[in-house]
Parts: structure tokens; sequence; C-alpha cells
């Protein structure tokens, strides 16, 4: 990337607290603060941490149906999210494939859509292009922020009472310290939590207030990640890309019922057959029995010792306690329990498929 | 007794033939927290710049790169159980390996401590 890494309306509180900034997605973003990328995991599973997600692609859809329309790309059922609700999907390509995960929120009179970073200039003119009516704008002046952990409904609902009302994937919009905020009950860590979109010339304000309460500490990416990885969500780029159809990632839970039957939306010939026949390799939870953390790209071997397939994450997990891992195996070798080898190294390590999330998820059902 | 240290951020000291090595409080903090380490057998031997070992942390593995010519005496047994203990004392208990020298003269390539400094600033 030639240009310079852009910085969010956050960035000069990050340098305050002492973050160390990193290239991100041409964006330069804290990937730890001092407490180290352990002590912020945990901070999250305990209480609750503070992420700056400004990075992600916010976007704006107005027009007739975007619902309905939005079907023809996502196979998720849209046209029937009721306003005030938000549900997790993805654009497929044509052979079925991932072309980016995303959120969507009816919000009544239009659709907010949350996009990956680094995906925003691919996914802003696909919704321009096949979105035939709807005003797609992206909102530059807009901060994000994410609160997340079991303490979030007390770090947010002590400025805004109406945030401990809400329940897991309902948005709103309200007052946070007098300022308005589109608050969703929603995160990426695996906990209870909200993403709170904040205007830009407000964010740090908005964000020291909830610094101020004593359970919450900022956390940077590194920090996401392990949480991410230990709730068994797929990041963009590592566990799902342009290849992998939502039934070889273990996806199908987010496509629904009518949409399944109906199909209606790209790739769905090899989507249906998939969720039909099975896919011929499957996202699995694998854990290594040793403390050596395997890497994305690590071979996975089965017990005689025929590629089987590869890590995509894998790190350490700080709640965990131990190294973690998710990687697609053939489907004949995705049960948990089965045992498999892992090549690190040149050195095989045992480790086993397990089911996900490794940690048991926390939302506000 | 003297310290050496290589470019590599590894320290060495030195009793009669045997080498203790371990990285330095500089390198523990760089890597952040430190949850694996890989090491050589007692036995193993090798030629200075060879990759003798690995230390990760949370985000990423490093490669620990022998500062001299050798053989593995000892591994260092408390960093098989505790990485950890190489973020709070380097320089201290969670030393590395013992070595045993192949060429004494090689310690003079390494730096001595306002050399190391003077590298990392």
């Amino acid at each position: 990337m030639t240009d310079a890494p852009k910085r969010t309306p956050l960035y000069d509180l990050h340098v305050e607290l002492g973050g160390k900034m990193v290239d991100f997605a041409g964006w330069e973003m804290p990937v730890q603060y001092p407490m180290g990328i352990m002590g912020e995991h945990k901070q999250c599973r305990e209480k609750a941490a503070l992420f700056d997600v400004s990075h992600m692609g916010q976007v704006i859809l107005r027009g007739e149906n975007v619902g309905e329309k939005l079907e023809t790309l996502c196979p998720q059922a849209y046209a029937t999210l009721k306003e005030g609700k938000a549900r997790y999907g993805f654009f497929t390509n044509d052979d079925g494939g991932i072309m980016d995960d995303l959120i969507v929120s009816n919000a009544g009179d239009h659709y907010f859509v949350v996009v990956n970073a680094a995906l925003r200039h691919q996914d802003i003119p696909h919704m321009q292009a096949n979105l035939d009516g709807v005003e797609v704008t992206e909102i530059f002046d807009r901060a994000l922020v994410a609160i997340q952990g079991p303490a979030a409904e007390s770090v947010v609902g002590d400025l805004c009472p109406a945030a401990r009302e809400m329940k897991f994937m309902e948005t709103i919009v309200a007052a946070i310290a007098g300022v308005e905020c589109r608050i969703s009950r929603l995160g990426y860590t695996g906990e209870d939590g909200y993403e709170i979109s904040i205007p830009e010339d407000k964010a740090i304000e908005v964000s020291r207030a909830f610094l101020a309460h004593d359970d919450c500490e900022p956390a940077g990416l590194g920090a996401r990640d392990s949480l991410r990885l230990e709730a068994g969500l797929c990041l963009y780029g590592n566990d799902i890309d342009q290849s992998t159809s939502p039934i070889e990632a273990s996806l199908s839970w987010a496509i629904q019922k009518r949409r399944k039957e109906e199909g209606g939306f790209p790739g769905a010939a090899r989507i249906q057959k998939e969720l039909a026949e099975g896919a011929a390799k499957k996202l699995v939870g694998i854990k290594p029995t040793g403390r050596a953390p395997a890497r994305q790209g690590v071979e996975v071997q089965c017990a005689e010792g025929n590629t089987i397939g590869a890590i995509t994450s894998g790190s350490f997990g700080p709640t965990v306690g131990g190294p973690v891992a998710m990687g697609y195996v053939s489907a004949g070798h995705a049960k948990p329990g089965e045992t498999v080898n892992l090549i690190i190294r040149g050195k095989a390590q045992p480790a086993e498929i397990v089911a996900l999330p490794f940690v048991t998820q926390n939302y506000k059902r | 007794m003297t310290t050496y240290y290589s470019e590599e951020h590894e320290w060495v000291t030195v009793e009669g033939d045997i080498a203790t090595v371990g990285i330095t409080q500089h390198a523990a903090d760089q890597l952040g927290e430190i949850v694996f380490c890989e090491q050589k057998e007692a036995g193993d031997d090798f030629e200075k710049g060879d990759e003798i070992g690995v230390i990760e942390s949370v985000k990423a593995a490093s490669e620990i790169y022998a500062p001299l010519d050798g053989e593995v005496v000892e591994a260092n047994a408390v960093l098989e159980e505790n990485p950890g203990a190489l973020n709070e004392s380097p320089e201290g208990e969670a030393w590395i390996y013992k070595i045993k020298l192949a060429d004494a003269a090689q310690l003079e390539e390494l730096m001595d401590l306002d050399g190391y400094k003077a590298l990392i600033g």
C-alpha cells in the first residue's frame, strides 16, 4: 500500500493510552496497550473492554424494499428482518464462495451495514452496481466502538439506561453522555456487548466516558483476534474467502430456512447441493494436545499420515490456557474427538478435532 | 563473569568450556507475552547462525539463532512448564541452554554490554 495508513477518530486517545500502533488493512490501529494481549483478553472475558473498530466500513442503504434487494446478493432473510434488529450475513459469489461477511441492521427508514475494513472497496461498488434503486452511502464521519464483556451492560447502561433493556442483535438510536449514537447489542468476542456508532468529533469524549467506568479498559486488535478465535468466529481472509462456501465454513446456521429452501442468491446451486449432500471439507475447531501453537498454514494429517487439511487461524487462547486453532479438514475427519497430527516446523504434534466454540458464548438472549 | 551479547539479542556467559545462553530483557520485552519455547535436546550440535529453537508469543513465532558453534549440554526444563519465565527473568532463571563450546575464539566476535546497549539504542 503506497498511501500512509489512515487514522481513526480515536487515534489521539490510543496514543495517549500507550497503544502500540500497527498498520492493519491500511489503518493505524492499536495491536495492544500496556496491559498486554493476555490481560486485555481476560479483561474482556471477566469485565469489559473497549475496542476501536472504526476501520470497518459503515454504510447506509436507502430506497424501496432494500431488504428484498439484499437477498439477491446474500443468502440471509433480510426481507423479513424486523425494524430494530441486526443480522449477521455474507455476500456470496456465483460459485458459492464468500465475498465478505457483514452485519445488516434494519434501522426503520434505512438499512445500516457494517463490512470489513479491507473489503469496503469491493463491497460498496458491489452494492451500488447490484441494488437497483438503492442509494448506497458510506459514512466517513462516524467512529465505531465496541464495548464487550460481562460488564458491558453496566458500562453502557450507566450512561444510557435504554441500552440495558436491549437483547442480543437489537439496535437503537439513543443518547450517550448527550451524544446521539447508534447502539447495537452484538460484537465479535463471544461475550455480551455493544457496537456503538458515534459522530467522529464526539468519539473520544464518549470513549472516555466508557473508560471512566471501573470495569472498562481499552483492548487492541491482538486481544480481539484471540477472543474471536476462542469464540469460534471466522476472520475473513483467514477462515473464509472467495473460494470457501458457507457450508464448508460451518456457517449454515447463518442462512435462514426459507433461503435454504428457495435459493435465489449468488452461488445457490453449490450451497443448496452442499446443504443436501454435505461439503467435501469442513471448518472445525482443532485443539493441540501440547503447548506449541499451530499457526495459519500448518498442515493437518490424519493418524495414518495423509494430508487432510490445514490450519486457517491459530494462536494461544488466554482463557483456554493453551493453544487453540481452526482449520479445514476433509469431511470424513471432521467429527469431534478425531485425533490428528499438526506438522509444526517439520514435526508431527498431536491434536484433537473439537466442537466450536472453545469458550461458551455469553450473549444476552 | 563477563557477559557477551549477539546481534540476535542473546546473552552468553562462560564457565570453563560451558556457555550459558539466553535472550536479553530487551528481546523479551519486544516479543511480548511468551507462551511457548521449543528447545533442542542435550546432544544436539549446531553451528553459529543455525536455528536452535523457537519462542512464541500470543501473536507470533520468533526463531532463536545459535550465537556460537557448540553442542547442547542441557536445555532449561523450566521453560517447558513455564515459558512465561522468559518475560519475568530472561537474564536469570529463564536461561535457555547450557552449551559446550566448540571454538572459544568465537566469543571475541560477540559484543560487550556497551556494544549491545549501542545496538538497541
